[in-house]
């Protein structure tokens, strides 16, 4: 009799526990699911994850009176055709160094919203968001950056942090690192007095 | 048994002879505060609080400056880790410079806790034939590679099991820290350090007045005397307080990594899980918390 109730007990606490694994795992699914229909579902609008405080980013770094570049081209005609620049913009031409024998500005700039970035997929994108521009080619290093791996954090370990944007530190137009001046070598030990 | 007795009396004696001179001689009751003061480990709440308070009096007095001493202890379910990726650093040394500067080292005699040293692509990591002197117009130079060495915060420190006076000791969170008024300058620890990563100081610190760092932890970076050893803390003022290291911080290229080893959704370990990392000098089972790794 006893030995009934006992198993009784045991097999609604087995079940009870297998209810809560469930509950819970689907949970956390839902939770993940969620995450990734809120990507899906941002359409061709410019969208900013600025509430998001998981990618709390420095602003773009723009130079001086850059921006918004409709202050110029909103009087411009555009013109799709490939071409290097020469009257304007031609510095960056000069520089230019990314992919450079097959890409050129509408790769990455949007021809007629031209305050925004372009997916290849034809989205628009805001500048504060141009990680996502680049991690259409450059994906494990986009990865990477997301769980604070690639790139430089600031702030807390174990709270907020600060991330850089890619164009923090990579010009965009020509990405590649410059050397650096290092500081001063330590004094060798037979010169300690 | 007689004898024994009389043997213990004159040592009492002795000691309070000494005492008394010492007394007399015009030292103060604080000297003598400092002179008794028990090991920081074994010392209570209201000890350290006491002793703290004079040190802040102290550094006062000597430096003009405000000084905010802390003992904060290691926060609950941490131990921390340290990842610096190999394919980034560029060799620049302003590691080097932001850690003398947070962490008060002497500038002349200089001490420095983090050493960065060139090596050949060709050979890989090989410590013969590597240098810390090199000194180009501009880094990284082609053909070589950098590997910044500090203290490497093992979890099982030979430094730590020679010290006759158990001045040096680690933390619960893994940091292996000196209480420099316990310390009796015997620099065993330097000798059984496979790193190098302890230092000396041969002479009075020299720090300019105006480079002070005044936020200071009692087991890290205040201000240090002639005669004991010190090393890295992983900033200890710092991490405790949750923040960064200063290295880590000051990087250019965002090479280095610091995180708590417990928390899976750390930044380290995911290095741990994903990248291909290693230790340095693995065979004297010394088991670094600090990891190299290559992000490429
Ligand atoms: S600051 Fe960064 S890149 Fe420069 S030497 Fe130190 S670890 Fe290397
Ligand atoms: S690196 Fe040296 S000083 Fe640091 S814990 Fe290991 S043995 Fe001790």
């Amino acid at each position: 009799m006893n030995c009934k109730i006992y198993k009784n007990i045991k097999i609604s606490i087995i079940v009870i526990t297998l209810y809560l694994i469930l509950f819970i795992g689907c949970k956390s699914k839902e939770s993940d699911n969620n995450e990734i229909d809120k990507v899906i579902t941002e359409n061709k609008e410019i969208t900013s994850t600025e509430q998001s405080k998981e990618y709390a980013v420095e602003t773009p770094p723009f130079s001086d009176g850059i921006f918004p570049c409709t202050d110029c081209h909103k009087n411009l005609t555009p013109n799709p055709v490939r071409r290097v620049l020469v009257d304007w913009h031609d510095d960056i031409s000069a520089m230019f160094n990314h992919d450079s024998e097959n890409r050129w500005c509408l790769d990455c700039h949007d021809f007629k919203s031209r305050d925004s970035l372009r997916l290849a997929s034809g989205k628009l994108l805001d500048f504060k968001e141009s990680y996502k521009l680049c991690g259409q080619c450059h994906g494990e290093k986009l990865r990477d950056w997301k769980v604070g791996v690639h790139g430089k954090r600031t702030g807390e370990w174990n709270g907020k942090k600060e991330y850089l944007l890619c164009v923090n530190c990579h010009n965009p137009h020509s990405p590649k690192f410059k050397e650096l001046t290092p500081e001063l070598p330590p004094i060798k030990q037979e010169d300690i007095k | 048994m007689k004898n024994k007795n009389s043997r213990r009396s004159f040592i009492k004696n002795i000691s309070l002879a000494t005492f008394s001179a010492l007394a007399l001689s015009g030292c103060n009751s604080e000297a003598f505060d400092v002179f008794l003061q028990q090991n920081f480990k074994t010392l209570s709440k209201k000890e350290k609080d006491r002793i703290i308070k004079n040190l802040e009096i102290k550094y006062k007095e000597k430096y003009g400056k405000e000084f905010h001493v802390s003992d904060r202890p290691a926060l609950e379910g941490t131990s921390f880790g340290y990842a610096l990726d190999l394919s980034r650093c560029v060799g620049c040394r302003r590691c080097v410079y932001a850690c003398v500067k947070e962490n008060n080292q002497s500038r002349d005699p200089q001490i420095h806790y983090i050493e960065v040293l060139q090596m050949e692509k060709e050979r890989g990591i090989d410590f013969a034939h590597s240098t810390a002197q090199y000194n180009p117009e501009k880094v990284p130079e082609k053909g070589y590679f950098y590997v910044p060495i500090q203290c490497q915060q093992c979890k099982n420190p030979p430094c730590v099991k020679v010290c006759p006076v158990r001045a040096t000791w680690q933390e619960p969170d893994g940091i292996t820290v000196v209480d420099y008024n316990w310390c009796i300058g015997c620099r065993y620890c330097m000798a059984a350090c496979p790193y190098g990563a302890r230092h000396f100081n041969w002479g009075e610190p020299n720090v300019p007045n105006e480079e002070l760092n005044t936020e200071v932890h009692y087991l890290g970076n205040r201000p240090r005397m002639k005669g004991v050893v010190e090393k890295c803390t992983f900033c200890i003022q710092r991490s405790r307080e949750g923040k960064y290291p200063s290295c880590v911080e000051i990087c250019p290229v965002g090479a280095r990594k610091f995180g708590n080893l417990l928390d899976p959704d750390s930044e380290i370990r995911y290095i741990l899980e994903n990248k291909r990392v290693l230790i340095l000098k693995q065979e004297l089972n010394t088991q670094p918390r600090f990891y190299y790794f290559f992000g490429i």
